[in-house]
Formats: C-alpha cells, structure tokens, sequence
C-alpha cells in the first residue's frame, strides 16, 4: 500500500448501506416510473432502500408564496417521515433545495430548529447521491439514442449541482447528448409562475421546446417533474415528435438487463 | 408609476409585450450580446468570484456604516465646496433642484443619465416649471424624443433598433436626412447635444459611486456627455440615492471593475470622472457651483430591515435584467417601473409599496439567473420570497411599507387547503386516488388549470401513484 493512500480509520464504510427515498409529489403523481426507477438504480448499487409511508409535499409551493405557517405545518410532518440519520434522497433538484437549503431558515428559531437542521444536512439530489457517494459505474446496454440535456433552475443554482447528471449520462457509450442552446435558461415553469403568469411562462416553454426540437435529440432529459411537466404540455399540445423523460428513468432503462 | 388610479398589472403588460415580434427580437439579441460580452470579461471563476467577493464585502462594509459614512461624506464635500442638500422625499429633491435653478434664473437644464432622476420624475417636474431639461446621454436623448422612458437602466433605448432610429431621427431632428449609418446618426445627436452643453445654464448628473472620506462624486461613462454636463454649464447639480457612498476612493476601484465588466461587458469605460468640486481659483474651466442632493424615498426604510438591506448594495449594473428570462422576453417597459428587471421587482415594491406592486413579486420564476451573475451578490429571489410574504401578511415588527395589503381572501384560503390536505397523509392519498382514477376528467375551465392550458396540453396524473404502486407490488427490485 503507498504511504500517501488514504486509510479508513473506523474500519467502517463511508458508503451508506440503507437510505431513505422521498417520492416528490410531482413525481408520485405524474412520473411514478422515475420513482421506481431511482430505487432501483439505488438497490441495484447495494443501498437498502426506506421508503416511508405518509410522503406528501416538501412544502416549497406555499414557501415560496409567502405562506410560511403553511409550509412549515407540512414539513414538519414531512420530517418526522425520516428519523435516525440515514441519507434522505429524493429524484428532484428543486424539492432537495427547497429541504436541504431553505428548511433551515423556515424553521429558524423553532422549537424543532435542530433537528430540522440535522434532517437537511442528510439531504441529497439523486443523481448528486449516484455520482458523489456512490461513484456509481454505468454499462449502456441499449440502442444508440441522441438525447438532449436541461439543466433545471432549482438543481443548479439552488442545490447548486455541478455536472453530476451530465457525468453519469457521459458513461452511456451509445447515447449521444445534443447541448441545448440555451441550457442553463428557464424553462418557464417556477411552480406558482407558470400559472400566476402563464403568458410568460408559456412563452418561456415553447422556447425550451423549440430548443429542444431543434437540436434533433430523440428526448429531453431532466432531473425535475416540475421542467418536464412543463415542456411536455407545450410538446403535447404541438403534436411534436420528442418526448421527455426524467433522468433516472432514463438511466434505468439504459442499464438494466431484463 | 400608476395610470389612472389603478395598480399597474405586470401580467397584462407582459402578456402585451409578449405579442410584440419586434420588441422580443430587438431584447433578445441585445442581451444575448451583452451576455456574451460580460462572459467574456470573466474568464476566470474564480477570478470573478474573488472579485465579487471583494465587491459583496465592499458594499456590504459600507450599508454597515452607512450613516456615519453619509456624515463624512457631507462634511468632506463641503470642505471641498460642493454644497449638500437632503431630500426624504422625491418632491423635496425635486422643489430643492427648482429652488436653485430659479434662484440662479437657470431656465436650460442639461443632463447626464440618471436613474435617481429618473425616479423622481424630474424631467417632467422641472418642464411644468418651465424649466427644459434635455437629456444628453444618446440613449436617453433617443427615448425623451418620443417621450418615452428607459427600458433599461444601462442601455435605455435598447428596445429600439437601428432602423426604428433612423425614422426617428429623420422625423424629429431639424434637418435631418434619413440614414441607417450609425456613425452619422450619432453625429446628428452630437450636433443638436453640441450647442445644447454650451448653451444650458446648469447640467445634472447622476452618482455611480460618493466617496465618503475625500467627497469625490464617481461618475461613469462612455460617451462625454456626463463630462460635458458637469464641467460645462457654471452649475451642477448631482443626484444620488443615499445608498452610494463608500468609505475610501480605493473602494471604488474593485467596484468599478464590476460595474462596467457586469453592465457592457467593457474592462474599462471611456470616461470615469472624479469630481471633487466647483473651478478653483486660477482654473480656466469647471462649474462655479457644484450641489450635490441625496434622496432618501424609502431607502432608510429598507436599510432599517436586516433582511432587507443587501437590496442596497445593487450598484446598478443592470446584469440582472441581461440575464433574466423574464425580462429579456418583456423588456423593460412591461414593468410600469423606473427600475425593471429582477432588481426592480425587488426595490420598487419596497418603495411604492409592496401591496399596490404586488404585481411585480409573482413576476418570477425564481430561476435565480439573476444572482448568480450579481456582482455584489444581492439575494434577489430570497428577498422576492420574502416580500412575496410582506405582500400577504401583517407581521408585526415589520416595516415594510404596505405590509399585508396584498392580502387576498383566495389566496390565502388556497393555502389553508393546500396544508390542509398534505398534512394529513391520508387525505392527500385520497386526492391522488381520484386524480389517478379520474386523470382525464378534470373540468376544463377550473383557473389554474385553463392558465395552464394556454400554452400546453393538459397535464394527465399516471394511471397510478408511484405510492399506490409501492404499497401494492412493494418495492422495486433492481
């Protein structure tokens, strides 16, 4: 062994055997199959998966509008959910921000503050959890597909990720990524905006999706329900040939043998 | 800004802007050059994000001390000879600047860009006093020919583009032929502006940045204009919010390499004029007078609230708006507001009051383009959430002016629903099981769900809930 290897003192692993899942209620009402996709992925890299009973809302649509009684009431009872110290996981950039960044302020000076604070710090994005705990390794065993990629707002700006989607799509051998022009730019939706504003909000859609449409990809990858949702619209009503798809899906679908 | 005693209503305005084909290519190509052109004045990350470090602290140093420094900043100023007036409201400073144009019978203002003037009307104010006031700067001369107001606070007149320009010209200017070559229509301007400087009794300016510790008024530019307005007519008069000063003059330079690598993406303005006074004795050129006003209008207000005072620190670079998704679709006349953009819907609802400009604060998806490219920093969709909460309750300890006004019985009965039913865990399982089972049955013309339609198909729930299916196939294996 090399001096300069790094020793793991405990003797323990500082990969977590057993973590929670948290469905998201985007995706338990409108994208269950990146649900089932994401525990599978987990359980196929040796993570025992929790996925407790009662899950609703992470609270971020009334948060956001100011209505901070009501958000804090419903995540209250959202971290009760998660007790003990295990990784709390969830497939969206948005509802992990919203639970691991502003939770904290939600609940300053609460009674429950603390404990609230120890919740958030075990909060994890998906694809943040695959790549930065797990260095989970991916062999692509589908057909050759060009996809395009769309960064959500929430997931890089506020979680703050830093390209871990776009490096476990990069281990796809026969899946080509075709770059947005405008990756980095919204795509209208903003939970309450898309519709308080919808005219905006609608124009900022069809913008992502004529981006999309012409970049030539097969589908649009994300890792929110909330983007997918909202380019989907604009893509179903065009009658337009390209689907989207929420990332863990994707990668689920990719690598598994049937 | 309000029109006929209503509350202007940013979602009609930019519903009407989003029709306008023209308007939407001119905004869209100008911020995506500006954007561009600021990318590649920040090469480094971590060059830019020492830089805004160093500029966040700056600013931050300077709201800390904030009245100490405005002391010291009268006090050098009049040792310096530059007289200082105090405005709490728009109307004061607006009576003050006519008091001493009548005094010196100036009756031929010219100025240099100002959005604290712009603020407070000044323009119209001083013409329905008789007093004409023509601005300088080219994009704000653009605009005041058609009587219009800025669209942006850098590049006023950026919702223009060059042929609509030329018209322009070929209409309004004396003599003028009809060219789309920009060189001889920035001639034109300079010709009509050239007599203008010579001949106004007095010139404006605004204030980038009032150093605290040497009374030196920072002014940046690129065209001459703002040289020519301070330095030309025997007097002039400086405006600024009472949020601009700094400590010490080696503050302003960090702060200057911000401002004009975040606004126009350039390393270096053309001009940056340090004014420290009226003509000495002996000097050949120079005002004989120099005035310096600092207005309050509700920014002692807004640095009162600890969560509140980083608004302060915008030294108005305007990189918010080129970045903003919202506003590049828009522009900036859509907001009914002397300040647009994302840092506009934060001020001007703490200035007007965040009831009647309730319509800026749903404005925003809170993509958060905004602050990562601040560069000082400014929280902008925190302190948009914040507001938003202002908007709709009367928290007591709260001075935020028209706290609560916002408040609307649906609204507020949404919410006690909605937490209503993710609370119980139950019940939000009951809803799914209908949203599930009766996907594609959901009335049509329920609001949000006719909002959302406008643009897009209707969103259809799975044919089962990710919970349903857990709780009866267990979990997934992989």
């Amino acid at each position: 062994m090399p001096p300069w290897e790094c020793s793991d003192a405990g003797g323990g692993t500082l990969r977590p055997e057993r973590a929670y899942f948290y469905g998201t209620c985007l995706v338990d009402l409108f994208f269950p199959e990146a649900g089932l996709a994401g525990i599978k992925l987990l359980r196929r890299a040796g993570v025992e998966v929790v996925f407790p009973e009662g899950q609703t809302c992470c609270g971020q649509p009334a948060f956001n509008c100011g209505y901070r009684e009501e958000a804090r009431a419903v995540a209250r009872g959202q971290v009760a959910l998660f007790p003990g110290d295990l990784p709390v996981i969830l497939p969206s950039g948005s509802c992990a921000g919203m639970m691991r960044n502003h939770y904290p302020e939600l609940f300053h000076g609460e009674p429950d503050e603390a404990e609230v604070r120890a919740f958030s710090a075990r909060v994890y994005e998906l694809t943040e959890f695959l790549v930065d705990v797990l260095d989970l390794r991916l062999e692509d065993l589908g057909e050759p597909v060009k996809v395009t990629w769309h960064s959500s707002c929430h997931a890089l700006r506020d979680l703050g990720l830093n390209g871990q989607p776009q490096a476990l799509l990069g281990q796809l051998a026969r899946v080509e990524l075709a770059p947005l022009a405008r990756e980095a730019e919204c795509c209208g939706f903003g939970g309450t905006f898309s519709v308080r504003q919808p005219e905006l909000s609608g124009a900022m859609a069809c913008d992502k999706a004529a981006d999309a449409l012409a970049t030539g990809a097969d589908r649009m990858l994300s890792t929110d329900g909330g983007c997918l949702l909202n380019v989907q619209g604009v893509l179903g009503k065009q009658g337009a040939p390209l689907r989207v798809q929420h990332i863990a899906e994707f990668l689920w679908e990719r690598t598994h043998a049937d | 800004m309000q029109i006929d005693g209503a509350h202007p209503d940013f979602r009609a305005a930019s519903a009407r802007a989003l029709l306008d084909p023209q308007l939407r290519a001119n905004f869209r190509r100008a911020m995506d050059g500006l954007m561009a052109k600021r990318a590649a004045q920040f090469p480094d990350p971590a060059d830019l994000k020492a830089m805004r470090d160093l500029g966040t602290a700056i600013r931050a140093r300077s709201l800390l001390r904030l009245p100490e420094l405005l002391e010291q900043l009268e006090a050098s100023c009049t040792r310096n000879g530059i007289q200082v007036h105090w405005a709490r409201t728009c109307q004061e400073a607006n009576g003050k600047i006519l008091g001493l144009l009548r005094t010196r019978g100036a009756t031929r203002l010219v100025k240099g860009k100002s959005m604290v003037s712009e603020e407070m009307g000044l323009n119209h104010f001083l013409e329905a006093n008789g007093v004409e006031a023509l601005e300088s700067d080219l994009g704000e001369y653009i605009i005041q020919l058609d009587g219009e107001t800025p669209s942006h606070i850098i590049m006023p007149a950026i919702h223009k583009n060059r042929n609509q320009i030329a018209r322009q010209f070929a209409q309004k200017i004396k003599d003028a032929q009809f060219t789309e070559d920009v060189d001889e229509l920035t001639a034109m301007a300079r010709r009509v502006l050239r007599e203008k400087f010579f001949e106004a009794d007095a010139g404006l300016s605004g204030v980038n940045f009032a150093v605290a510790d040497t009374g030196t008024l920072c002014l940046v530019e690129n065209e001459g204009n703002g040289r020519m307005s301070t330095h030309v007519p025997p007097l002039h008069i400086a405006v600024m919010g009472l949020e601009k000063v700094v400590g010490t003059l080696e503050e302003v330079a960090p702060l200057y390499a911000l401002l004009t690598r975040s606004a126009t993406g350039q390393a270096v303005t053309t001009y940056l004029n340090l004014i420290r006074g009226p003509r000495g004795q002996g000097e050949l050129d120079g005002p004989r007078e120099v005035h310096l006003v600092i207005l309050d209008n509700g920014r002692s207000r807004i640095y009162a609230d600890p969560g509140l005072r980083a608004t302060l620190r915008c030294i108005r670079c305007g990189a918010c708006m080129n970045h903003c998704p919202v506003y590049t679709r828009v522009g900036g006349h859509a907001y009914e507001a002397v300040y647009p953009g994302p840092i506009g819907k934060i001020l001007t609802p703490q200035i007007e009051g965040v009831g009647v400009r309730h319509d800026q604060l749903h404005g925003s998806s809170l993509c958060g383009a905004c602050a990562e490219v601040c560069p000082v920093r400014i929280p902008i969709p925190e302190i948009l959430v914040r507001l938003r909460r202002e908007a709709t309750h009367d928290d007591p300890g709260s001075r935020v002016e028209g706290k609560g006004t916002g408040r609307t019985s649906a609204e507020d009965l949404s919410w006690r629903l909605w937490a209503m039913v993710l609370r119980r865990p139950r019940l939000y399982r009951t809803a799914c099981w209908f949203a599930t089972r009766f996907r594609r049955l959901l009335p049509a013309d329920l609001p949000l769900l006719k909002a959302w339609t406008t643009a897009r198909a209707r969103p259809v729930p799975a044919r089962r809930s990710l919970q349903e299916r857990i709780r009866k196939e267990g979990l997934p294996h992989a």
